[in-house]
């Protein structure tokens, strides 16, 4: 096979759509790059939509947290202990045993045991817990004065939540939230190794990786075409978040713009 | 284990509990607690140690070697640690085989990569084919341990190469003006005052290592995750004096209540550490300890 018949025939092999066996034998660089490639669909598929509404999470649980009343605040604190202080890598058995089991009470539950919602289901409330803390964190520091001057406004409640709270402190939280993103979408190579089982040998990137791996039992080939993808992926994440937090920072005097900064990563 | 569990299928409630939990497979279960306990304790000594030879590379005079310690800090931020940990676990296997090999079998004109296969001699196996069961697991944890420390140094290479530029330029200034070498200068001066801002790192660093204990799993060792698993499963009356359903979801449970129990302990201590490391400190919060305290 030629690369460009690879590419038609496993371009997105992942979701199911061309060929239906996973070549043989001796494998070609194509076939590596074309599989590997198509299997980060799914990762960027995990990754974006479980970002998205984990952000609204996020939020509920960063102003539940930091609310006086303990009935909003302990059921927060309580989320974002669980989901923080322990791996994501029995996040993902625990759901997928817990999904199994209420299987056999209702099928409303049957497409949970399938990784494209339960694993999205477990993400999504592992990024919300950990951006939570950072919105939190970013709640706490907002400059007393800020606040100090919507009073003086007469603004209250929502309304200044909405103009100073919420744009103040998504300012102060977005290079530590540029950074979760990242990690976010190394988190999901981890949904086909934990339970979820991948249909039909429709897996994410590190599945196909180590599929080669496994086979060839060469890892000097599929893992750095895989790190190639992911820091290629890394890069348009930073680019697209930096393009949010210019926006976000737009008023600042040019020295005061807080520039995104990748810092240590957080393993789940 | 108890002298009343000889017949199972008379017992109820607690005993039968109690008898359950003891059978032999569920004591691998809690050994196997201990493998992660030795991995921890293994992989955080060795993982600094790497750390801290990787952030002096990185500042050091000689250009390779500050390549070195630059590339080794920055490879494990654009990719998933889970990548590296299944790259590293093949990788080191063939690594020590292939060198073995050189040594022990020069006159072996074959090549090493046959299509899809790997070759060395069979003196250069590691382990052997004859060595007992006990060498190959041995041999499976030392590869996962490695491979952690490799992964978690150059975490901590990052923290401690943080740490190390925290430290006031003019503690070095002094040091100089009192007329001590480069040398002197960074293990007496340097090296003893950058703990106390590496600490956050290095704690928030050890919950990350904490966390990623399960991944074991993933490297071939029998650990906490492969037992629950194993346990959990549906038994049936043919194969066991115990059978039940799937219980994957109390396994699981127990584990979660397990990792939970385990990062709010090491928070507590890690705080009690960093209140007494910062005592005295000319930082932030070892002045407003002073506060508190007058």
């Amino acid at each position: 096979m030629s690369c460009v018949e690879t590419i038609q025939a496993y371009a997105f092999r992942s979701l199911g759509f061309g060929e239906r066996l996973l070549p043989r034998g001796e494998y070609t660089l194509c076939e590596h790059f074309t599989l590997i490639g198509s299997g980060l669909i799914w990762n960027v598929y995990f990754g974006a939509l479980a970002l998205l509404t984990g952000f609204f999470l996020a939020m509920a649980l960063a102003v539940g947290k930091s609310s006086p009343n303990p009935l909003w605040r302990k059921p927060a604190e309580w989320f974002i202990f669980v989901f923080r202080g322990s791996p994501l890598f029995i996040q993902f058995f625990f759901a997928y045993a817990c999904f199994l089991s209420l299987k056999g009470v209702s099928s409303f539950f049957d497409p949970f045991t399938s990784a494209w919602l339960g694993a999205l289901v477990v993400l999504f409330c592992n990024t919300a817990a950990y951006s939570g803390e950072i919105f939190y964190g970013a709640l706490l520091s907002i400059p007393k004065g800020d606040i100090e001057a919507a009073d003086a406004y007469g603004m209250t409640g929502w309304n200044r939540f909405r103009r100073i709270t919420f744009p103040t402190m998504l300012r102060l939280a977005w290079p530590a939230y540029t950074n979760e993103a990242i990690f976010l979408f190394h988190a999901t190579t981890l949904v086909f190794f934990s339970g979820f089982p991948a249909w039909r040998q429709q897996g994410d990137a590190l599945y196909y990786a180590s599929y080669f791996a496994d086979k060839t039992f060469n890892p000097f080939v599929p893992y750095p075409i895989l790190a190639f993808y992911f820091i290629l992926l890394t890069l348009v994440i930073i680019s697209l978040f930096g393009f949010v937090n210019r926006r976000l920072n737009r008023h600042l005097p040019q020295e005061r713009r807080a520039k995104p900064r990748l810092r240590i990563s957080l393993i789940r | 284990m108890f002298s009343y569990c000889t017949d199972p299928s008379t017992l109820e409630g607690l005993s039968w509990l109690s008898c359950y939990l003891t059978t032999g497979k569920h004591v691998n279960l809690y050994i196997s607690v201990f493998v992660v306990l030795t991995l921890l304790a293994i992989t955080a000594p060795v993982a600094l140690l790497f750390g801290f030879g990787a952030a002096s590379a990185a500042r050091s005079k000689f250009l390779p070697l500050r390549w070195f310690g630059k590339g080794y800090t920055s490879i494990v931020r654009g990719v998933p640690d889970i990548a590296f940990f299944l790259f590293f676990v093949i990788a080191l296997d063939q690594a020590f085989e292939w060198m073995r090999h050189k040594v022990k079998c020069p006159d072996w004109d074959q090549p090493i990569r046959q299509g899809i296969d790997f070759v060395v001699c069979d003196a250069a196996k590691l382990p052997l084919s004859t060595s007992p069961q006990w060498v190959h697991e041995t041999y499976g944890f030392f590869l996962a341990v490695l491979t952690f420390s490799i992964v978690f140094g150059a975490f901590a290479a990052n923290v401690l190469y943080g740490a190390m530029r925290a430290v006031p330029r003019a503690q070095i200034e002094t040091a100089e003006a009192y007329g001590m070498t480069h040398r002197q200068a960074f293990w007496r001066i340097l090296v003893p005052q950058m703990w106390v801002y590496a600490l956050p790192g290095l704690s928030n660093l050890w919950m990350v290592l904490i966390k990623s204990t399960p991944l074991l799993f993933l490297l071939g060792v029998e650990d906490i995750v492969y037992w629950a698993r194993e346990l959990g499963g549906t038994k049936t009356a043919r194969f066991t004096d115990y059978p039940h359903p799937n219980w994957h979801v109390w396994y699981f449970a127990a584990l979660l209540v397990f990792y939970l129990c385990f990062t709010k302990v090491s928070e507590i201590v890690l705080d009690r550490i960093m209140t007494r490391l910062t005592k005295g400190q000319a930082t932030a919060a070892g002045e407003a300890q002073r506060k508190a305290a007058a």
